[in-house]
């Protein structure tokens, strides 16, 4: 008869508070919780124009209510911080080379910010009009 | 004079313990001295009663992965004097602990297997046609990943191997990309369906902790996210191939 008795541990829900990296992991995925709800609350915008002057402008005074500047300041903090750490992860998705030189690591992490800025740019241009 | 450093130990007797007890081990220690060399001296001269596996003590078997104050590492290569607040040492984590600090790695073994780690070539080239040349940017497509030395430290900082012990894993991954980048290997189809498995490339959400407690070097996130790019791109080719 076997004498083995393996012994299986647990995570338990709060695993990832137990390693600062995987603290930071879920803080970087946790991100997408307030940018679901920032796309929900967009859509309603649009769905409130498509009902007209009044209904729009309602829903534009209601955004201006501290609470909600207050959700779009935390939602941008917070893609910010996801941005920032898929860039700096994003070299390693890629497998570029020139010739036999593989593309430096930097220069993926920098045209990622360099777009970001353009479509940025291009946005603020947009919406200045 | 040798000063003294208290180490913690989870320590699991299957025979008695009903669940690991951590106990607390005096171990004189010089600025040289491994956590592997303590481990050796609390065996022979405090407790013959303590397991855990070792073999090359220089980073190369793979034997001694252990967690150590939470952080997979190796025993070999995790000094004493990087931890001033002492040391908390437990078997790695997300495998069953067998006794003490040894674990049972059957289940990363399997997968290991099943990825195929090995050259496949049916139709080899013959003696007479030469060697086979790689370029440097040939051989930097696998060779780090050929530095792995299978010894789960990746897998014990896998949450969603810890999770859900159906996803590959990241070592496992890795040597598969290793085998499918070389170009002497002919195997790639077949390793493909590992890859594009839920629980191949997709089961991992880019944590990224693997390639961090990596004691070779080896960047196994990596591995992984280009196993993703090369699945989608298999998924996009078979849409035109359909029947196959």
């Amino acid at each position: 008869m076997t004498k083995r008795k393996p012994y299986e541990r647990k995570m338990g829900a709060t695993w990832w508070l137990k390693n600062a990296f995987h603290t930071k992991y879920i803080i970087r995925e946790g991100s997408s919780l307030v940018i679901a709800i920032y796309s929900m609350v967009l859509l309603f915008g649009l769905f409130r124009l498509s009902q007209g002057t009044d209904a729009f402008n309602g829903w534009l005074g209601a955004m201006s209510q501290p609470a909600w500047l207050a959700f779009h300041l935390l939602t941008l903090v917070w893609t910010l911080y996801h941005s920032i750490t898929w860039f700096s992860l994003a070299p390693k998705a890629a497998n570029l080379w020139l010739g036999q030189k593989r593309v430096p690591d930097s220069w993926i992490v920098n045209s990622m910010y360099g777009a970001l800025a353009g479509i940025s740019v291009v946005g603020l241009v947009l919406v200045l009009i | 004079m040798a000063e003294v450093m208290k180490i913690e130990i989870l320590r699991y007797r299957p025979e008695t313990d009903k669940e690991p007890v951590w106990q607390t081990f005096d171990v004189p220690f010089t600025r040289e001295m491994s956590l592997l060399e303590a481990l050796a001296y609390i065996k022979d001269e405090l407790d013959p009663t303590l397991s855990y596996r070792w073999s090359c003590r220089m980073a190369i078997c793979g034997s001694c992965g252990m967690m150590v104050n939470g952080i997979p590492k190796l025993g070999c290569k995790t000094f004493l004097r990087d931890y001033p607040k002492g040391m908390k040492v437990e078997a790695l984590a997300n495998f069953p602990i067998e006794r003490d600090l040894v674990v049972d790695m059957s289940d990363f073994i399997e997968k290991l297997e099943s990825v195929k780690p090995y050259i496949i070539n049916d139709n080899p080239k013959s003696l007479d046609d030469g060697c086979h040349t790689q370029s440097p940017k040939d051989m930097a497509q696998y060779k780090q990943f050929s530095m792995c030395i299978n010894c789960g430290l990746c897998y014990a900082a896998c949450p969603q191997y810890g999770l859900d012990k159906s996803f590959t894993g990241p070592a496992a991954l890795a040597i598969l990309h290793r085998y499918n980048q070389d170009n002497r290997d002919a195997g790639k189809a077949e390793r493909m369906k590992i890859v594009n498995a839920e629980e191949g490339a997709w089961g991992c959400t880019f944590v990224g902790y693997c390639s961090q407690v990596c004691p070779k070097d080896v960047d196994p996130a990596a591995a992984i996210q280009l196993g993703k790019v090369d699945s989608a791109k298999d998924y996009v080719i078979a849409m035109f191939k359909p029947g196959e």
